[in-house]
C-alpha cells in the first residue's frame, strides 16, 4: 500500500484574535478518491485547505502531502482553485494558460485548449469579458489541467447555474486520473454527493465524520444532504 | 443524460439494477461488451470507484464477465437473462397486487379489471 497522499495530525491552527479554527484534527486521505469536505460556515473548511495549500502555518501539529511538509515541493504535486479568484481580470485567456505552462510542470496546455474549445472560450479573450460562470469553468479548466496527484477545489460549484454546475462536476470526472485525490469543499452537497467516494463533516475545527457515501446510505437509510441537515440543525 | 438515482439507497445498488435492467430489457445483448467505467461513471454522472464496485458486483452474480485486456462484457448465459426477467417480472406483479389489495379490491375484481385492462391494450 503506498503512502497516504494527505496526512494531518494534530492540526492546530489559532488566528491572532484568539479563535481556535482548526483544533486536533488528524486525518489520512488515501490515493484515488473525491473527497467531499462539508461542514458549516466558520468550521475550518477554508483554513484547513489553506494549510495544505501553504498559505497558512499551523500552530500545532502537521500536514504531510505525499511525505513532505507543505512548500514548493508540494505545490508541484497540489492543484489548488481558490474560493476567490487570483486572476487578472486584464489577462487574455492565454495569458492564463502561458502563464500555468511556465509555473507547472505538469501542465497540459493541450488539455486546456480542447476543453475552452468544447466551450467556444476564444483564446484571446479578456477575462473581464467573461460571464462569472464562464470565469470560473476557465479557472477550474486550468486546474485540471494538471496531472497533479492532489487536487484542492475550494467551492468548485458555487455561485454558478445548474448548467455550469453540470459542466463542472463533469469536466470534474472527465479528468479525473485513477490515482489522483480531489479534495474539494461545498455547501451544495445533493448536487456532487453521486460523484464522491468519501466525505469529512468538518464541525468547531475537527473531523466529526469520515465515511463513504454508500455507508452513510446503507447506514443511515438517507442521503449525505438529508445527515449533514440533521447534524447540522441550527 | 444521467441516469436518475434516488437519494436514499447505496449509489451502487441502483448502478447495478440499472445496468441488470439495461440487459434484461435488451439494450444490452448476450456476448456485447460494455462500455468503459470511465464512460458508464460519465453517462451516469456518477464517481467512477462506485461504478466499479456495481460493475464488480455484477460479475459475482454473473450477469458480467471481464476480459484481462478487452473489457467487460454481458453473459451469454441466456437460462441466467431469462431468470432474472421471471424474477423482474414476480416483482411487478408482487407490487400489482400490493397495490390493489390496498385499494380494497378481491381477487375477482381484480381479475376482472386486469382483463378489461388486457382488452383495451390490444384495441
Amino acid at each position: 500500500m503506498s503512502k497516504p497522499i494527505l496526512e494531518c495530525y494534530g492540526l492546530s491552527k489559532r488566528y491572532g484574535n484568539g479563535f481556535w479554527a482548526l483544533s486536533n484534527l488528524n486525518l489520512s486521505l488515501e490515493r484515488g478518491q473525491i473527497v467531499g469536505l462539508l461542514g458549516p460556515n466558520g468550521s475550518g473548511k477554508t483554513t484547513l485547505i489553506k494549510l495544505i495549500n501553504d498559505l497558512l502555518v499551523p500552530t500545532e501539529g502537521g500536514i504531510h502531502i505525499d511525505g513532505r511538509l507543505p512548500g514548493v515541493e508540494t505545490k508541484k504535486i497540489v492543484s489548488y482553485l481558490p474560493e476567490r479568484t487570483y486572476l487578472s481580470p486584464s489577462w487574455k485567456v492565454q495569458n492564463l494558460m502561458d502563464y500555468f505552462e511556465d509555473f507547472y510542470e505538469d501542465f497540459k496546455r493541450e488539455r486546456a485548449e480542447q476543453m475552452l474549445k468544447a466551450l467556444g472560450i476564444e483564446r484571446t479573450a479578456r477575462l473581464r469579458t467573461l460571464s462569472k460562470g464562464t470565469r470560473e469553468k476557465v479557472q477550474l479548466i486550468m486546474v485540471m489541467s494538471r496531472d497533479a496527484s492532489l487536487y484542492i477545489l475550494d467551492e468548485p460549484i458555487g455561485g454558478v447555474d445548474p448548467a455550469a454546475r453540470d459542466y463542472i462536476l463533469n469536466t470534474i470526472l472527465t479528468n479525473y486520473n485513477e490515482n489522483a485525490t480531489i479534495l474539494l469543499s461545498t455547501h451544495l452537497i445533493a448536487d456532487i454527493e453521486n460523484i464522491l467516494d468519501r466525505v469529512l463533516f468538518l464541525q468547531n475545527g475537527q473531523v466529526v465524520l469520515n465515511a463513504t457515501v454508500d455507508e452513510i446510505r446503507m447506514k443511515q437509510k438517507k442521503s449525505v444532504d438529508m445527515l449533514f441537515r440533521e447534524v447540522f440543525r441550527c | 443524460m444521467t441516469w436518475h438515482l434516488d437519494n436514499d439507497r447505496p449509489i451502487y445498488l441502483q448502478l447495478m439494477e440499472r445496468i441488470q435492467m439495461d440487459i434484461i430489457s435488451g439494450k444490452y445483448g448476450p456476448g456485447d461488451k460494455l462500455p468503459s467505467v470511465r464512460d458508464l461513471a460519465l453517462e451516469a454522472s456518477v464517481n467512477p470507484n462506485t461504478m466499479q464496485k456495481a460493475l464488480a458486483e455484477l460479475e459475482r452474480v454473473g450477469l458480467v464477465y471481464s476480459q484481462r485486456t478487452a473489457g467487460r462484457f454481458i453473459t451469454e448465459d441466456e437460462e441466467l437473462m431469462k431468470n432474472l426477467k421471471r424474477e423482474q417480472a414476480a416483482q411487478y406483479l408482487e407490487e400489482f397486487f400490493t397495490n390493489m389489495r390496498h385499494l380494497g379490491l378481491q381477487d375477482e375484481e381484480i381479475r376482472t379489471l386486469f382483463e378489461e385492462a388486457m382488452e383495451g391494450e390490444r384495441e
